[in-house]
């Protein structure tokens, strides 16, 4: 499914291939230009099916942001493809992709309402089908009490449910999600990942869900894809083998407990890595 | 009642205090006469000026230019300000520069302006302009730092416009400190046209101040003295109310 790129073979067939992959990367590499440039990912060989939920975990550091930024068309691959839906994704975003991001990414000066309604009314949605939309969504999310609420009034949990809203009105395909938990504390992430799932299972999206944290991909997830350290590449992807109707309390499965060491297997030593470079360079800098 | 209300009449209570202290002081001949009069008589003259509609000429050039030189310093420094942020080697050299822009007497230079333009309101719109047109593009800077970088990436996502990015994601983001610009600029522009007045012009209710000072008419002086008080007092307290509106839904509860 997942190839490390380095081997530059052409892919083979798979079985999400035959399913038809929503999205597909291929030999995707993204470095940072300047005096000191930093390669920050790749190349990077994916394809995520129609449909499907895939976790990427990875050591800090190791580009997973940059991996979603490129896929959503944020910023433009420095080498490789990336297609969604047949298309090609170069630098700017396609119809059809929504994001969540860690940052709180709400509008402060705009009610729950506003915020949620915001992308509607930029794409010129009528105002009827906009109210239609904007009230499942904020049912949806919980958020029905706080319509007039202002960001500032609410946690930094709710806040996240406002965004997750937002990018739920555009009836996005396929969702990108970069650590949209980080900032919450453990309870709130694992209630937050149940209406992940619940949202998944709702509009039929394909969802990448970028994270650091490995119960979070191994609860959530029907695939893990476990980057290396920078530049990132996916050295394993796991399959999860979770029942599309599935919640938090699979944190009591012995399979998750196995499934999470393994994980962890994979990444301790990639993460080791990630640190002593990290050492390494503030070493550096102190002289 | 509330902290905030606490808060707001305690003020008003020192100011009111003030007020009454310095009336009894000068009624109580304490305070020479010849130096000051009392605040009640400064009203009353005030209204006499006011009603008798000989200052009127005076009010109505000094606020006029206040307000041009107001808009002017707002959106030339609004304009500033964004084109410097996206410019940070201008930026990094013009940032010392700007820190210490208020430590030149621009006074200096009225002169000159005068010299320039004439014996008109050219040069208190100038002196208001370079006055005010600092604090404006400071408050811009400080605004445009803090817009959140996530803010552009959905800006992005909704693929909207470079136009419609700012307009709808970088201004209202970046509103509370360019507030402060609007109300810095303001003050300054007050400040300057004043003053400048003051100095040398032929007309304006800082012309009309220095007028009486040297007529040795003291009520006259005093009684404007009140108004330019007065109503620049009135004018923050509105702008401090809309802000405090504005700043509410954003702040945390």
């Amino acid at each position: 499914m997942m190839r490390d790129g380095a081997s530059g073979s052409a892919p083979a067939t798979t079985d999400q291939d035959r399913r038809g992959a929503h999205a597909v990367l291929r030999g995707v590499t993204r470095v940072y230009p300047g005096a000191m440039a930093v390669h920050a990912l790749g190349p990077v060989d994916l394809d995520i099916g129609h449909g499907e939920f895939l976790a990427v975990v990875g050591p800090s550091g190791c580009g997973k942001s940059t991996l979603l930024d490129v896929l959503a068309g944020l910023n433009p691959p420095t080498d490789g493809t990336i297609t969604f839906e047949g298309n090609p994704v170069h630098g700017t975003v396609p119809d059809g992709v929504g994001v969540v991001f860690q940052e709180d990414a709400s509008f402060p000066w705009l009610t729950v309402h506003d915020n949620v309604a915001f992308g509607l009314r930029r794409a010129g949605v009528d105002a009827a089908e906009i109210e239609r939309r904007v009230t499942y969504a904020i049912g949806f999310m919980g958020l029905k009490d706080f319509t007039k609420a202002y960001p500032a009034q609410l946690s930094g949990g709710m806040r996240q449910r406002v965004c997750i809203a937002r990018t739920l009105v555009m009836q996005p395909r396929l969702i990108l999600l970069d650590e949209p938990f980080g900032a919450l504390d453990q309870q709130t992430r694992l209630l937050m990942g149940d209406e992940l799932l619940r949202l998944w299972r709702e509009t039929n999206a394909t969802v990448m869900l970028i994270t650091h944290a490995l119960d979070e991909a191994a609860m959530l997830s029907d695939r893990v894809g476990v980057m290396s350290a920078r530049p990132g590449r996916f050295i394993d992807v796991l399959t999860t083998g979770w029942p599309r109707e599935r919640d938090s309390r699979i944190v009591a499965d012995s399979a998750f407990g196995t499934l999470t060491g393994k994980l962890w297997s994979l990444l301790r030593g990639e993460s080791l890595k990630a640190i002593g470079s990290r050492e390494g360079l503030t070493q550096r800098a102190d002289t | 009642m509330t902290r905030a209300a606490k808060v707001g009449w305690s003020r008003i209570a020192l100011i009111v205090g003030s007020v009454l202290l310095l009336e009894v002081l000068c009624r109580t001949k304490i305070i020479n006469p010849l130096t000051m009069i009392p605040p009640s008589a400064m009203a009353v003259k005030l209204y006499e000026i006011l009603a008798s509609g000989q200052m009127t000429n005076d009010i109505i050039q000094t606020f006029s230019t206040v307000a041009i030189a107001f808009v002017f310093s707002v959106t030339v420094g609004l304009g500033i300000g964004a084109l410097v942020h996206a410019l940070p080697r201008v930026r990094r050299a013009l940032d010392p520069l700007l820190a210490s822009y208020y430590s030149i007497p621009f006074f200096v230079f009225y002169p000159l302006l005068i010299a320039l333009f004439g014996l008109n309101t050219i040069p208190l719109i100038a002196i208001g302009v370079v006055f005010a047109t600092a604090a404006m593009v400071i408050s811009t800077l400080n605004g445009l730092d803090r817009v959140p970088r996530v803010l552009v990436k959905t800006a992005k996502i909704y693929r909207m416009s470079p136009l419609s990015t700012v307009m709808l994601l970088t201004l209202p983001s970046a509103a509370p400190y360019l507030f402060t610009g609007l109300k810095l600029a303001l003050a300054y522009a007050f400040i300057g046209i004043i003053a400048g007045e003051f100095i040398l012009s032929g007309g304006g209710l800082g012309f009309s101040i220095a007028y009486a000072y040297q007529n040795f008419d003291n009520d006259t002086m005093y009684a404007l003295m009140m108004f330019v008080l007065v109503v620049v007092t009135v004018m923050n307290a509105i702008l401090h109310m809309w802000e405090q509106r504005l700043l509410k839904r954003r702040a945390r509860a």
